[in-house]
């Protein structure tokens, strides 16, 4: 008999059972709604954390198991954060139109309403017309269809292009790469229709909820980024545990010998890489209302990097392992860069940390690289499962 | 006609023949006593006779006479209308003579009357100063001269520029002065054929100067009118909807006074908003005035009403379109002249473009030089070893920052860029060594986790040298002699440092051709690139190969961080700006090969300026839509430009 999907794999229970037991006890600690332990920035930290954490999950479903070292995926994570940030912009700007309209002797037309929402975005750029690519922008329901549709489609378009020609390993990840670099270049110019270096800004201003407190707003958003990363785990998990996940890891471990058995090669990684861009367009959507803003400085190469270190730190091919480098080193990033740290004097020279970390964390990749190649859940798993046994 | 203009220049040289001589005997003192009432009065016509004369003199006076003249600082004396230069002293004037200046005494204030030239004047005395200018005998001044003339030229100024042509010796500066006269002609001859010949002058030409003096007469405006009107030089006839939209041609309408201004939307609801009687304006509640459609309504009412202006709908507006004529007409009248300067300007046009093609192959070969230094380092470590080296970028800003080290110590330019290459091959060469042994090897097996490894050095070498030598940019100075650009003509040139770049690239790409077919490392390089198992059992050290060749390749990328250091900004930031292209120059050229990544550049160097040719206004645009071609051209060609067959291609 077939035992449960959650029988087979426990981990995922604990997981999920940590991950409620995390979001529990910050609710309780934080000034939204209970002790006040933990501030409203710090709410905030975390649940972007939760975030991070599910673009981790994807990368890894899309590196550490099927073998595809996509250098793209954060771009992904932010045009998820740009779809949903026009809409928060456009909400917003529509109602700040609307109020300084209150007084006017007549009510606004449409055209004269999306006149003067467009010349209050666009104003920094010098625009004053909505380009086409804010079309959808006064809908929610269609802007958050195209978080999920636009990254799904350029990976799609992307994948297909590319494995369908056999590009494969290196190749792969230098094209990846410089998909990104393409991406973050035209974000960068300002009649790309997206305010270009200014990005998409105000957006933990929720439209509708303005009597809302950023304390509350900013749990409701860590509950949401919670469910997100928890639903979108079990369904990593649900994946890699059958017969697809064999094969994905199967192609991971040698592609050929997989075509040969019959396998069709190219739909497993279009369907991985497809989807796992999804993934990322969602966690970005979730993570950019947290921050504030979303700029093209976010979709740059080196963050798509930065994330295939966290996947590599925390190990490879474990989902939770994925969760644990996106936590850990993010986490501690921001706790060095905040100034938070003491300076460690040497005498001659005092080693100012937020100088000095990313040394640290460069050559941390590089020690993790060679001494624990299956990363910190590798590191995890000999200490406690081996010791176990 | 012109036999009146002839008696009259007859009797006008009859008149002014004999001044002369007897500016010969008396001076300029002379001259301008026999002009005294007219000097005096200043009237334009009487001066002129005065000036003329004073030009015919051949004195040396003349000249400070005139420009004095014109700076206000003539005066006259009372008692005896003569003439004098005067400084203010105490309560009165020192006076010099005008012809000896010699001390001429003291005067009160009251005895003497300052000249006071008007504008037309003084326009007469600067045309005649010009002749006097573009005839001095120094020729630098008379340079200094003409280039004062060509930035404020006048009609005036042609007749002396044309005599100052016919009696100037320098050819170079002959030239300039012909030039100048042509371009003079065009603007400022009355003679039609005069003007059509200067014109054809200058077809084909270049310059500047060229375009600066036919542009004026191809100048048109735009007009309306109920028809074409007669002996007007017309361009060219606008339709409406084809050549200009039915907006411009309506605001063409109104400036002639041909048709009322449109009612605007801002137009009906400044109406409507003046218009509110108890809730509602034209008849509709105001609460409903939220469209387009209901404002129009409510503003017919008002119109019915007469209390605003009425609307002219579509219909009734195209009909008044298709009643008047729209044109453009040429500010120059005489269709001959605007057909020749049409002509010359196409001509013009051509070879401008034809240059503009030669200046940006130019460029595109000095771009494509510069990724080719930054890349070959690349073709080397990640196209015959394999290996992903995200620090390479990090490599070429280790050289130039090592240029700029030499440099604080050595304080010639020249030796310190000679010392700096060598010394940056070393420092980057021990470097790329260190990083093979430390980490590298341990990674042979493993491509992606190498990727990840070295990025983990290029962030860490990126914040060290922040950390070192600060966040703004520093200098590394090209010696004084590649300063200043190669200029073939006012379009095409080329900066020397280009040149030095390009030539440097050459010679990389000379030397790794000669030490990777042509010796020992080269041979041994390529056996354990091929089969390094065979390699070693020919009594080849892989792990010693492997460590030189990828120490050849980081060197490699240090001297071209010297050479990129010299046009760009030194920064911790500057090898990051170049790792991508690299990494493209290097796929899309096609692995393992260095003919690869010469081809790689020139195709990524000619896309780019090619694209930014197109779209010039934006570079960012250029380098996006590169990125995407260069991603289709992998899907056409995997394996890059120069593809390896064979056991050679590996895999």
């Amino acid at each position: 008999m077939q035992r449960s999907f959650i029988a087979r794999n426990p981990s995922v229970l604990v997981f999920l059972a940590a991950l409620a037991l995390f979001t529990i006890l910050v609710t309780i600690l934080a000034e939204g709604a209970g002790a006040g332990v933990i501030s409203t920035s710090f709410v905030k930290t975390l649940g972007k954390t939760l975030c991070l954490c599910l673009v981790a999950v994807a990368m890894d479903l899309v590196w550490g198991y099927c073998g595809i070292l996509s250098l793209g995926h954060f771009a992904f994570f932010g045009l998820g954060g740009y779809m949903i940030g026009m809409w928060l912009m456009y909400a917003r700007t529509e109602e700040i139109v609307l109020s300084a309209n209150a007084g006017a002797a007549l009510p606004m037309t449409p055209q004269e309403l999306s006149d003067g929402i467009a010349a209050q975005i666009f104003g920094v750029v010098g625009g004053s017309e909505l380009p086409w690519v804010w079309s959808f922008a006064h809908s929610l329901p269609l802007q958050l269809m195209l978080i999920l549709l636009l990254p799904g489609l350029i990976a799609l378009v992307f994948g297909w292009l590319a494995f369908r020609s056999r590009v494969a390993g290196v190749y792969l990840s230098i094209l990846t790469q410089a998909m990104t670099l393409a991406l973050s270049l035209w974000l960068f110019q300002n009649d790309s229709g997206l305010r270009g270096n200014n990005g998409l800004s105000g957006l933990q201003n929720i439209p509708g909820l303005a009597e809302v407190p950023q304390a509350t707003l900013s749990l409701w958003f860590l509950w949401a980024s919670a469910f997100a990363l928890g639903g979108f785990y079990l369904l990593a998990a649900w994946v890699v545990s059958g017969k697809f996940g064999s094969v994905i890891r199967a192609i991971r471990d040698d592609e050929a010998r997989v075509r040969f058995l019959g396998y069709s090669v190219e739909g497993y990684k279009l369907f991985v890489f497809t989807l796992t861009a999804m993934i990322a367009g969602i966690a970005g959507a979730l993570y950019y209302p947290q921050a504030g803003i979303v700029n093209p400085a976010e979709i740059a190469p080196i963050a798509s990097i930065y994330l295939a270190v966290w996947v590599a730190i925390g190990g490879r091919g474990r989902l939770w392992g994925a969760v644990l480098g996106a936590a850990a080193v993010s986490l501690v990033s921001s706790w060095f860069t905040s100034g938070q740290v003491p300076a460690v004097p040497l005498g001659f020279y005092t080693v100012e940390w937020t100088d000095w970390w990313l040394v640290l964390l460069g050559f941390g990749f590089v020690a993790v690289t060679l001494f624990a190649p299956n990363g910190l859940a590798g590191l995890v798993e000999r200490i406690f499962i081996r010791g176990a046994k | 006609m012109r036999i009146l203009i002839s008696l009259l220049a007859f009797c006008a040289g009859l008149w002014l023949a004999p001044a002369p001589l007897a500016a010969q005997e008396g001076g300029v003192q002379a001259i301008l006593q026999q002009h005294r009432e007219a000097v005096a009065s200043g009237s334009r016509r009487g001066v002129e006779p005065a000036i003329n004369a004073l030009k015919a003199s051949g004195l040396d006076q003349a000249r400070e006479v005139l420009e004095v003249w014109q700076a206000r600082e003539l005066y006259q004396r009372a008692a005896d209308g003569l003439f004098f230069f005067a400084a203010p002293e105490g309560d009165g004037f020192r006076l010099r003579d005008i012809d000896t200046g010699a001390d001429a005494g003291f005067a009160a204030k009251a005895e003497m009357t300052q000249l006071r030239p008007s504008g037309g004047v003084r326009g007469l005395i600067g045309a005649a100063l010009v002749a006097f200018r573009l005839l001095d005998p120094d020729p630098e001044d008379r340079r200094t001269a003409l280039a004062a003339l060509s930035r404020s030229p006048e009609a005036g100024h042609l007749e002396p520029l044309r005599d100052a042509v016919a009696a100037e010796t320098d050819p170079a500066l002959r030239r300039d002065m012909e030039r100048l006269e042509r371009a003079l002609t065009i603007s400022f001859d009355r003679d039609e054929a005069a003007r059509i010949e200067a014109i054809g002058f200058f077809e084909g030409d270049t310059g500047l100067d060229a375009r600066a003096a036919l542009a004026p007469l191809v100048a048109t405006t735009r007009g309306a009118a109920v028809s074409a009107p007669e002996g007007a030089n017309i361009a060219r006839i606008l339709e409406p909807g084809d050549d200009l939209s039915e907006e411009e041609a309506w605001a063409l309408l109104v400036e002639a006074g041909l048709a009322p201004a449109r009612v605007t939307k801002a137009d009906i609801r400044a109406a409507l908003e003046a218009n509110i009687e108890g809730g509602a304006a034209g008849g509709v509640p105001v609460r409903d005035l939220g469209s387009d459609a209901a404002r129009e309504r409510a503003y017919a009412a008002l119109a019915a009403a007469g209390r605003a202006q009425p609307t002219v709908t579509d219909a009734e507006a195209r009909a008044i379109l298709d009643d008047h004529v729209f044109f453009e007409r040429y500010a120059e009248p005489s269709p001959a002249i605007t057909e020749a300067a049409e002509a010359a300007l196409a001509s013009i046009t051509f070879r401008v473009g034809a240059m503009q093609a030669a200046d940006l192959t130019l460029d595109a070969l000095s771009l494509a030089s510069i990724y080719f230094l930054a890349a070959i380092g690349l073709a080397i470590t990640f196209g015959v070893m394999r290996v992903i080296n995200m620090a390479h970028g990090e490599f070429i800003m280790m050289g130039a920052y090592t240029g700029y080290v030499v440099q604080l110590f050595v304080p010639d330019y020249t030796i310190s860029i000679l010392v700096a290459l060598p010394l940056a091959f070393a420092v980057t060469f021990g470097a790329g060594v260190a990083m093979e042994r430390l980490v590298i090897r341990w990674l042979y097996h493993r491509p992606l986790e190498t990727l990840l490894a070295t990025f983990g050095i290029s962030i860490a070498l990126q914040q060290l040298a922040k950390n070192v030598f600060g966040t703004q940019a520093r200098p590394l100075t090209a010696p004084g002699w590649l300063d200043g650009a190669l200029v073939f003509n006012d379009i095409v040139a080329i900066s020397y440092i280009r040149i030095a770049i390009f030539v440097m690239a050459l010679v990389f790409l000379a030397l790794l051709v000669f030490v990777l077919n042509r010796t020992r490392l080269g041979l041994e390089v390529r056996a354990v690139t091929q089969n390094p198992g065979m390699a070693a059992s020919m009594g080849i050290d892989p792990d010693r190969i492997n460590m030189l060749t990828f120490g050849l390749g980081s060197g490699i990328a240090g001297v071209a961080g010297v050479a990129i250091g010299l046009f760009a900004q030194v920064t911790s930031e500057l090898g990051q700006g170049y790792i991508v292209q690299s990494f493209m120059t290097v796929v899309v050229g096609g692995v393992g090969n260095i003919f690869g990544a010469l081809a790689g550049a020139t195709l990524i160097g000619f896309l780019q300026k090619g694209i930014e040719w197109f779209n010039p206004s934006n570079t960012l645009a250029a380098q996006t839509y590169m990125i995407l071609f260069i991603i289709l051209f992998i899907q056409f060609r995997p394996k890059g430009i120069i593809a390896l067959k064979g056991r050679a291609a590996g895999d």
